[in-house]
């Protein structure tokens, strides 16, 4: 590895419980630009590296650096600007708010980043952008309420929201896992290369390892987590 | 903050089934709070306009509540008769205007029956110094005539001239009546707002010839009794009333006059000056004011309470949005504070609700208090106290929405942006 680490987890171990950790690992990272797959069934302490490397969880021990910075250095307010700023999110599924239309949930990050905000000329337009390279053009879509769309529309509209303002690092967290196999293949398609446009980083959380070889690297969480090794 | 507010309507107006339930539940109740603090205010009102003028009360040793009570708003039972001695002293007194001798005692169709000299309606002023007004008619010129008022012309559908019977006692239905010398509507009086709308005015000599021929109280045997023309040969001077009124020259001679008659010798008196009467039935009514309050600030407590149970249920179902926001870079903080707000907002659409149902039923309701207790309602705005009051009651609402809020606030630090089903 070359390029400077956009995820550098060291020695990291946490948990819900004292003396339980779901989550020991060593040494786990990935280089700016890298697009990662992160392969672990349900249970394998997947969430906890997300929410680890997401600034949302503090580790209990260990060192977690993302982009740069030191999320343990960070006040857990600073933590939540940074990940609004530099960080898109992608969810299994119910990724929209079902109280705002298409338009206002890919514009939602805008609303509590500062940062987001001010590197988007104009949101709408780019929200627009977004959502037409994703599959989803048309401005009567904007308007419209969430409800009415299909589940593989609404992860496209979430894959919108975690790429406007082109953030370095976008986490997403089996958003493939609810869709057939078309869709399936095409939102892959799509999320990789806005990725690649956007040069941000990706880390993709499945446990679909058919998915694995259009990755730039496969890494298996369950040989990385010692916690459930042990367990 | 602009943010979360947006958000926070949102989200209410997306689940504004239940929404409108806990906005619903929270208005009733601030309807019944401010309702009864308007009627408070409207019934004092009301009492304090009932008369106007008059410097004092007169009638034999009693509280001067209970007195006052019974002249003026014609509501209780009698206090002991004075004489007219003292009436005329008091008349006959260089620093007194006029005095008006009132009659209780008998009713007609549960209306009472006022025995007064014709200086009353020249006299008796109500609200702001209003004279009394005929509708029709005049004050009383025959000895059998009758001055009614304009509910009791109204409800019983009297014209001028009608033929009425009064009745011995004050009993809605009385077996005692004076049937044999029934009086004839002589008068009707323009509408008050006050209990002079619901009164029927004689003559003084008018009650002394319907009760000529009575003996403490008691109808007179058949046989003995005095026909209406024989009676009007009588001598009809009464020489006993319930009370008198007296108006002053001068207000500075009021307190003299006061307690010269307090300190009379020749009969035991109550003297009263009607507004500090009036502050003295306030001060009754105080306890029943604050019960009534206790109870309506408890369904408002129970209006929030229920807002409150509607948002926690909420809770667990919108784990997901909370997870949603935190991925987009919100604080457990702007969690916590989208909650408060959504229970301010609820609370804030409840005030407004609550304040039209408020006006929505005093509107509604105002003509028939008015005619059922004489309370007449003005429909004022808000006062500064109302408003304190909403204020109060959404400032209730976000402390209690810190509850929900806080719990949701922990579950958003420990859920991170995992979404447990």
């Amino acid at each position: 590895m070359t390029a400077p680490a956009a995820i550098l987890l060291d020695s990291v171990r946490h948990g819900y419980e004292p003396g339980r950790p779901v989550l020991d690992v060593d040494h786990f990272s990935v280089a700016t630009g890298e697009r990662v797959f992160l392969a672990g069934p349900s249970g394998s302490g997947k969430s906890t590296l997300l929410g680890l490397v997401a600034g949302v969880l503090a580790p209990d021990a260990g060192h977690v650096e993302v982009l740069g910075t030191d999320l343990a250095g960070l006040r857990g307010a600073d933590r939540d600007a940074f990940r609004g700023a530099r960080i898109g999110v992608i969810f299994q599924m119910f990724n929209l708010l079902p109280y705002l239309s298409v338009l206002d949930n890919v514009l939602l990050p805008t609303r509590f980043s500062p940062a987001r905000r001010a590197r988007l000329p104009d949101p709408r337009a780019e929200a627009a952008r977004l959502l037409t390279a994703l599959g989803l053009g048309g401005e009567d879509l904007l308007g419209r309420g969430v409800g009415a769309l299909s589940i593989g529309q609404q992860q496209r509209v979430a894959a919108a929201r975690a790429l406007l303002g082109r953030p370095a690092l976008v986490i997403a967290d089996e958003p493939t896992s609810s869709l057939d196999w078309d869709a399936r293949a095409q939102f892959l398609e799509l999320l990789l290369a806005e990725c690649t446009s956007a040069g941000s980083t990706l880390l993709f959380v499945s446990h679909d390892r058919t998915l694995a070889p259009r990755f730039d690297r496969s890494v298996e969480l369950g040989e990385l987590n010692r916690a459930r090794a042990a367990a | 903050m602009r943010a979360l507010a947006g958000l926070a309507s949102r989200s209410l107006w997306n689940r504004r089934g239940t929404a409108a339930l806990s906005v619903f539940s929270i208005a009733v109740s601030v309807a019944l709070l401010l309702g009864v603090l308007h009627l408070r205010d409207d019934a004092r009102r009301s009492f304090a306009s009932t008369v106007s003028g008059a410097d004092l009360v007169v009638g034999s040793r009693s509280s001067p509540v209970s007195l006052l009570l019974y002249t003026v708003f014609r509501i209780g039972d009698a206090t002991g008769p004075v004489s007219m001695e003292i009436v005329e002293r008091v008349a006959r007194h260089p620093d007194v205007a006029w005095v008006l001798p009132l009659s209780l005692g008998d009713s007609h169709r549960g209306y009472r029956v006022l025995g007064t000299v014709p200086g009353y309606f020249e006299h008796w002023h109500y609200g702001r110094g209003h004279r009394l007004e005929f509708a029709r008619g005049g004050p009383f010129a025959d000895l059998y005539d009758a001055v009614i008022g304009a509910e009791v012309a109204e409800r019983l559908g009297y014209r001028l001239g009608d033929p009425i019977v009064l009745a011995h006692g004050l009993g809605e239905v009385s077996f005692a009546t004076h049937a044999d010398k029934p009086f004839r509507i002589a008068g009707i009086l323009a509408r008050t707002g006050t209990p002079v709308d619901r009164t029927v005015h004689v003559s003084l000599e008018g009650l002394e010839a319907m009760h000529v021929d009575w003996h403490s109280g008691a109808p007179p045997p058949p046989g003995a009794r005095t026909t209406a023309e024989d009676a009007r040969r009588a001598d009809l001077a009464p020489s006993r009333v319930t009370a008198f009124v007296v108006g002053m020259r001068s207000r500075g001679a009021v307190f003299m006059m006061q307690r010269a008659l307090e300190d009379y010798r020749g009969e035991p008196l109550t003297a009263v000056i009607p507004g500090v009467a009036l502050t003295e039935l306030w001060q009754l009514l105080g306890a029943a004011e604050g019960a009534l309050l206790a109870i309506a600030a408890c369904v408002v407590v129970a209006g929030l309470l229920g807002m409150l149970s509607a948002i926690l249920t909420s809770l667990g179902e919108r784990r997901r949005e909370m997870a949603i926001l935190r991925s987009v870079g919100a604080r457990p903080t702007d969690v916590f504070l989208l909650l408060v707000l959504e229970a301010g907002l609820l609370a804030l659409a409840g005030a407004i609700l609550g304040v039209g149902l408020m006006y929505g039923a005093r509107a509604a309701a105002g003509p028939w208090l008015e005619r059922r207790f004489g309370v007449a309602m003005e429909l004022g705005g808000l006062t500064p106290y109302d408003l304190a009051l909403l204020a109060g009651v959404v400032l209730a609402a976000l402390l209690a929405g810190a509850w929900p809020a806080r719990l949701a606030y922990r579950r958003a630090l420990i859920d991170g942006l995992s979404i447990r089903l």
